[in-house]
Order: structure tokens, then C-alpha cells, then sequence
């Protein structure tokens, strides 16, 4: 029925017009008839930046508890769909976007969803380490206390370093900046203020492309230990990364069209199209 | 390539490379006037300033509250009234220009899309170019009415009038310099908040704000910089009587407009009350520098660092 239900199919957009329609918004409905398996889902959707087109027609179901990778060449529209899903391309004048995306069978683009409510169910990190010149307390805080989840304030703190595998390096130092701590260090701190308010999904757009080997690898380590918890979705241009941490792989290529969506091992090993196999063969991109 | 093909040679017209050490001085030279004009100023102000005080002790002048060099009998040397004058009319002035002009530097780096921006900017800063005089007329002429309808006992001359029209003036200069230093916060600490699901208002306030801070301190302390040693507005709206009042109502002088007073003609070269200009204006000249140095320590100590 869907993608995710198996099959070495590619995911197009005729290949889902057997799927519930779209009309059906209440989440009962939809999950009842999609499988409680997929948490996003993503319908049609294109992103237009002016006149440029970045998506076009994008239909993936994402599975929940799992880590789906969206790898593809640069400008291809995998950071575009990723922040499609928070609606963080809200912020940008030019964006417009078209098509449904649903969380738990919820449209996020009707009128009716704030965004804010969205974000955060949906937490984010990003390229570069971007914490803020606060205390590496504060930082953890910062989303408990904007979300009003204010109880045990520094038990959550502890708990969410604990998780980003960063308790151990600063607890003697949470009063100090953020800013004094390596990249891979600031990394995992952002890691940690975005899993602290406890939200369902984290996005996360290549989080290891500024850092060494070393620190790369912990993030990695992380990512699979997160989800068992949550479910995570992360753009890579590394493949190899894509590989060893992913259950489900997305290839975007020119265009921003989806191109293939399958189990990763799949993907990486016996792909469906020609063109999904040069490039992971490393032929172009 | 053959060697005789590329021609490395000086221009014929250029010997010994006359053209660029000419160049090299006349810029050096341009560069120079502008130090020497300043170094000649404090040179001025102090051998004046020295003049004065080699008849009135700096002990009156700093502790006395009469202020009246030119009363034929017991004349007072004591700058404390026209410093009162000033700080009532820079704290009046603050008072205005710095909600004001924070709220519109929010608005304008956070809330305005690029369209309104565009537009507003630009004539925030025409508000900075009007001539200070004309501010002073619009003082007499809009604001001190205005006041008077609401309290009719005020006079023509009034500190609220001359505070109100400063802060007014130096509005642009806060929110000009303060969304500057807003808008070079980079976008990755927005995303960061809004990411954690944070609201336009809680952006702004708890992340763009704070880490700008020190250059919009920065720009607090050169508008209040800027209304201490502001003349013409000040000098038409305030009034020219020097006294310590804490009625902001009351007429006041303002050590500027006192200078106004004194230099536009009547006390003539040498005496006493020509001489109290230089000292007063020394006193200016500190008081504005020490403010700038301090500017530009906040913006140095407390120098954002986003990564």
C-alpha cells in the first residue's frame, strides 16, 4: 500500500494514488488506514523559493523509532524537505509550499496548526553548532522553559546531557558559556537542548559536516541510540554515514525529486534505478 | 612565450614611481588635518580653560550653585546649575529616545519584512539629517503648546520642551545603531529558538536581544553622548536661565546653551565671562569623550561572540 509496507518498489507519485484520500483529516481515519508505522507523511509536496522550484511532488511515508536518511547531491531539496517537516521554510519570505505533510495524520499546513505548536513536538538541530551564548544550563533549558515545562528544570537538564552523551564532559561546568566548548562538545549540547523538551521527532541537517572523525562518530553513535526513543530524520551528503546509521534511505536527486526510498540496505545494495546506483557508486554528485 | 614579449618596465611618465609617493602624501596630509584640527581644540580649550581658572578656584567652579560670570557684583563660578540643566535635559531625553527607539530597532530587524524595512530606515535617518535649529523651532512652536494645554502655568521656555525635542533627535541613533548590532546576530541562533519552538516575541527578547547587547548599550551611551552636547534645539526650547530646579516645567540652562549665550557676542576677549567659555567647554569635552571611550569599551569587553 504504501512505501513503507516493503517491496522493492520506488516511491512515485502514481504508485500512492491507491492511498486514503486526503480529504479524510481526522487522525483516526488516517492512521487506521495507513498503518501506525508511518508518523510523517508527506503528499505532493512542493517547495517553491520564488520562482525556483526546490521540491517537486514528494511523497514519503516516514517510519516512527526509526532513522530515515535523506542523502542526495547538494541543492537537491533534501534540507528543503527537512525543513518542510517543522515548517522552519515559514521563516523564509520566499518560500511557498504546496501539498499535504502530515504528522500523526494531522495536516501541518492547514490554517489551524501554529507552527510553534509544531516545533515543538518536532525538535531541531542543525549544520553548524549554533549554540546560544548562554550557559551550557541555559542552553539545555532554554526550550524546557519557552515550553513552559518548567518542573525539575535540573533534573530534565541532566537527564537530556545524559542522553547526548555530554553529562560526563561538563557537569562540573554548566554555569560556563556554551561558545567555550569544542565543536563535537557544542554539537552534542545542541543535540541535547533539542531531545530536553521531550518531542517526538528531531531533524537533524547533516549535524556532522563541521567535525573531525572523532567527534563525527559520536554523533553517529548517538543518532542510533536516540532512536529507539524518537523518531529521527537526518540529511547526510556522507553515504557511507547514511549507511551505517539509517533503517530507511531517501536518495533526492536534480531537481529536488525523490528518486528512491527504501530500506537502506536496499538502497545501497541492490537500488531499483540506474541513477540511484551511480550516484551511491560514486559516479556523479 | 617568448621573453621579450611581456613588458615589466616602468611607465615612461612615471620616474621613480613619483606618481604613487605623491599620492601617498597628499592623503597622509588629509589625514593629518583632521588630528591636527583636534589636538589644536584641546590645545584651545585648555589654555582658555588654565586662563580661567587662574581667577576662579576649580573648587568653586565645581561646588558652587551659582552660576553668574557676568553679575557686575559677586559674580558665581559654579558650573552645578548648567550641569543640572544638561543631565535634565539628557535624562529627559533618554527617557524618550531609548523605548522608542529599542522598540523600533526590534521592529525593524525581527518584525518588519524587507519592504517596510527599506523604507523606514531611510527615513529614520532623513530624521537624523534635519538641521538641530529646526527641531528647536518645531520645540517652540508644536511641543511646548502642546505642553502648555495640559499645563498652562508652563512657560515658553521649559527643560520637558528641550528634553522631549532631543530625545525626538537622537531616536534615529538609537534604533539605527541598534539594529545594526540586532541584525548581525546571525540567523542560526533565530533558527536555534524557533526550532525549540520558541515565538517571534521570545526570540526577540530572550536571544536577538541579549546577544546584541552590548552594541545596544553601545548605542545608548553615544545618543546620550550626542543630547549632552546638543545646542540649538536645546538653547531655543530650554530657555537660558541657570538654576537647579527639579521641576522638568521650569526653565533651564544647559552648559551648550549657556556657551550660546556667551559666544554669540556680548562678552568681550579677556574678560571673565569669555574666559568661563573655554572651562565649560572643557567640561563638555570630557564629559562627551569619557562617554565615547566608554562606548567603545562595552563594545570591545563585551564583544558578541555567537561561535
Amino acid at each position: 500500500m504504501t512505501a513503507n509496507s516493503g517491496g522493492p518498489e520506488t516511491v512515485s507519485k502514481h504508485q500512492i494514488d491507491d492511498s486514503p484520500p486526503a480529504e479524510t483529516t481526522t487522525s483516526e481515519t488516517l492512521e487506521d488506514a495507513w498503518g501506525d508505522e508511518a508518523v510523517i507523511q508527506s503528499r505532493d509536496l512542493e517547495v517553491f523559493y520564488g520562482d525556483e522550484q526546490a521540491l517537486d511532488e514528494i511523497d514519503m511515508d516516514i517510519p516512527e523509532r526509526q532513522v530515515t536518511a535523506l542523502i542526495g547531491p547538494s541543492g537537491c531539496g533534501k534540507s528543503t524537505f527537512l525543513r518542510s517537516i517543522n515548517r522552519m521554510n515559514d521563516l523564509i519570505d520566499v518560500a511557498r509550499v504546496e501539498g499535504d505533510l502530515y504528522f500523526h495524520g494531522k495536516n501541518v499546513y492547514d490554517d489551524d496548526v501554529d507552527p510553534v505548536a509544531l516545533r515543538r513536538k518536532i525538535g531541531m538541530v542543525f549544520q553548524k553548532p549554533n549554540p546560544f551564548p548562554k550557559s551550557i544550563f541555559d542552553n539545555v533549558a532554554y526550550g524546557l522553559r519557552v515550553q513552559d515545562q518548567e518542573d525539575n528544570v535540573d533534573e530534565q537538564v541532566q537527564q537530556a546531557l545524559e542522553r547526548a552523551a555530554l553529562w560526563d564532559e561538563v557537569k562540573d561546568q554548566l554555569d560556563s558559556s556554551g561558545l567555550d566548548l569544542s565543536g563535537g562538545q557544542q554539537q552534542r549540547l545542541c543535540i541535547a537542548r533539542a531531545i530536553a523538551p521531550d518531542p517526538e521527532v528531531i531533524l537533524m541537517d547533516e549535524p556532522a559536516s563541521a567535525l573531525d572523525p572523532v567527534a563525527t562518530s559520536k554523533i553517529e553513535d548517538l543518532v542510533e541510540e536516540l532512536s529507539q526513543e524518537y523518531t529521527v530524520v537526518i540529511v547526510t551528503h556522507n553515504m557511507q554515514q547514511a549507511a551505517r546509521i539509517s533503517d530507511k534511505t531517501a536518495v533526492f536527486l536534480t531537481g529536488g525529486r525523490l528518486v528512491e526510498f527504501d530500506e537502506t540496505n536496499k538502497i545501497f545494495n541492490n537500488p531499483e534505478s540506474q541513477r540511484v546506483e551511480d550516484y551511491i557508486t560514486g559516479k556523479f554528485g | 612565450m617568448s621573453s621579450d614579449s611581456i613588458d615589466l618596465s616602468r611607465s615612461t611618465n612615471d620616474v621613480g614611481g613619483l606618481g604613487d609617493r605623491f599620492a601617498h602624501y597628499v592623503f597622509f596630509g588629509c589625514a593629518l588635518v583632521t588630528v591636527a584640527t583636534t589636538v589644536a581644540i584641546i590645545a584651545v580649550l585648555v589654555n582658555g580653560a588654565l586662563d580661567f581658572f587662574s581667577e576662579v578656584s576649580l573648587l568653586e567652579y565645581l561646588t558652587s550653585t551659582n552660576w553668574s560670570p557676568r553679575a557686575t557684583d559677586d559674580p558665581g563660578f559654579g558650573v552645578l546649575p548648567l550641569v543640572w540643566g544638561t543631565l535634565m535635559i539628557t535624562v529627559g531625553s533618554a527617557l524618550v529616545a531609548i523605548p522608542v527607539g529599542t522598540l523600533t530597532a526590534i521592529y525593524l530587524s525581527e518584525y518588519a519584512d524587507q519592504r517596510v524595512r527599506k523604507t523606514v530606515k531611510p527615513t529614520l535617518e532623513v530624521l537624523a539629517g534635519i538641521p538641530t535649529i529646526v527641531y528647536g523651532f518645531f520645540a517652540l512652536s508644536f511641543i511646548t503648546p502642546v505642553i502648555q494645554f495640559f499645563f498652562p502655568e508652563t512657560g515658553t521656555f521649559n527643560a520637558a520642551s528641550g528634553a522631549i525635542v532631543v530625545g525626538v533627535m537622537i531616536i534615529p541613533m538609537v534604533s539605527s545603531l541598534s539594529e545594526d548590532a540586532m541584525s548581525s546576530v546571525p540567523d542560526s541562533l533565530r533558527n536555534a529558538a524557533y526550532g525549540l519552538g520558541a515565538t517571534k516575541f521570545e526570540v526577540s527578547t530572550q536571544v536577538v536581544v541579549p546577544a546584541s547587547l552590548s552594541g545596544i548599550l553601545a548605542a545608548y551611551i553615544l545618543a546620550i553622548s550626542r543630547a549632552i552636547g546638543e545646542t540649538m534645539a536645546v538653547a531655543l526650547a530650554a530657555g537660558a536661565l541657570s538654576q537647579i530646579t527639579t521641576n522638568p516645567l521650569d526653565e533651564v540652562q544647559t552648559m551648550t546653551a549657556f556657551m550660546v549665550e556667551i559666544g554669540t557676542g556680548d562678552a568681550s576677549v579677556g574678560s571673565i565671562g569669555y574666559q568661563s567659555l573655554f572651562a565649560i567647554g572643557l567640561t563638555l569635552f570630557i564629559m562627551t569623550f569619557t562617554m565615547n571611550i566608554g562606548s567603545m569599551w562595552i563594545r570591545s569587553r563585551y564583544r558578541e561572540e555567537y561561535e
